[in-house]
């Protein structure tokens, strides 16, 4: 199976603006004067975090969609999995790149910090997710125990984006995400431009990622349909012959 | 430059886990496609 124009053409986006995102975040950016070259992980670090929230969201989106009776559609079960499974792979990377740029900064790979843990939990909440979207049944009674567990874990979500401001942490508070510090960034010059950089790239990256792996969740179901069906088939002809069934 | 290694192996495992994730979904595609009949391969968005 064939891609169309449009997804290679935002497969090639993505990969052209993650290039130069290494370059401008390795190469052209220059140190900061407190945390010198470990400054670099904020060009992937956020807008990694930043694509948590957004796959996430999606995720929650097309749940509430599902279990809404006037929308329900087998394609927003699909949408929400396929996006909820790149959400915990990028969470994954979140903690991974989190756990080196602490290990820089603060001395630690891992203190059970508010912002840590909270971040923790929404991957084993989203894993468990996952894990449940395995377990067989009746295809709407799945749908919607899916969308019902997405939603119950997408709690965590605010709950992990506010907890800098909600507890005392080491995690510093939100470099780009909140009123004050959209508007008024905290950083500026190349270091501002090239986090805007990263976001859009993983943004472009993650748009080519779902698209895909939608089409892939599209596969797996029809492959399933086709599987039943055939096995469907060979019961009934093994039961016509054995009772002489025409 | 301050931090090499570390800045490499972020760097390095990040963008190896999306190369290696996205791979994986092309490479799954093709296959699950391959056992379809023309007819019902077609799985455009959304």
């Amino acid at each position: 199976m064939r891609s169309g124009i449009g997804t290679r053409i935002l497969g090639t986006a993505a990969v052209a603006s993650l290039a130069l995102l290494a370059v401008m975040a390795l190469v052209i950016t220059p140190q900061d004067v407190n945390q010198l070259d470990a400054v670099r992980f904020l060009y992937i670090h956020v807008p990694l975090a930043t694509l948590m929230y957004v796959a996430f969201g999606v995720t929650a989106i097309a749940s509430a969609l599902y279990l809404w009776p006037r929308y329900r559609a087998r394609k927003w079960d699909l949408l929400a999995g396929s996006s909820a499974e790149i959400g915990v792979v990028v969470t994954g990377l979140v903690l991974v790149t989190g756990s080196i740029w602490g290990r820089t900064t603060w001395g630690v790979y891992w203190t059970w910090d508010a912002r840590l843990t909270t971040t923790a939990v929404l991957f084993v909440l989203f894993l468990g997710y996952l894990a449940l979207r395995r377990v067989g049944g009746d295809v709407d009674a799945r749908a919607k125990r899916n969308a019902i567990a997405a939603l119950a874990a997408t709690i965590d979500l605010p709950i992990v984006h506010k907890s800098v401001e909600w507890w005392r942490t080491l995690h510093q508070k939100s470099s780009i995400l909140d009123e004050e510090t959209f508007l008024h960034p905290h950083i500026h010059g190349s270091m501002y431009w090239t986090v805007m950089l990263g976001i859009g790239a993983f943004l472009l990256l993650f748009s080519w990622l779902l698209v895909n792996r939608y089409r892939l969740a599209k596969l797996e179901d029809r492959v399933e349909d086709e599987g039943l069906e055939r096995a469907i088939a060979e019961r009934r002809a093994e039961a016509d012959a054995m009772t002489g069934a025409p | 430059m301050t931090d090499v290694g570390y800045l490499v192996a972020g760097y390095g495992i990040t963008f190896a886990v999306l190369a290696s994730y996205a791979a994986w979904i092309v490479s799954k595609k093709r296959a699950l496609a391959r056992e379809l009949p023309p007819e019902e391969r077609d799985s455009r968005w959304p």
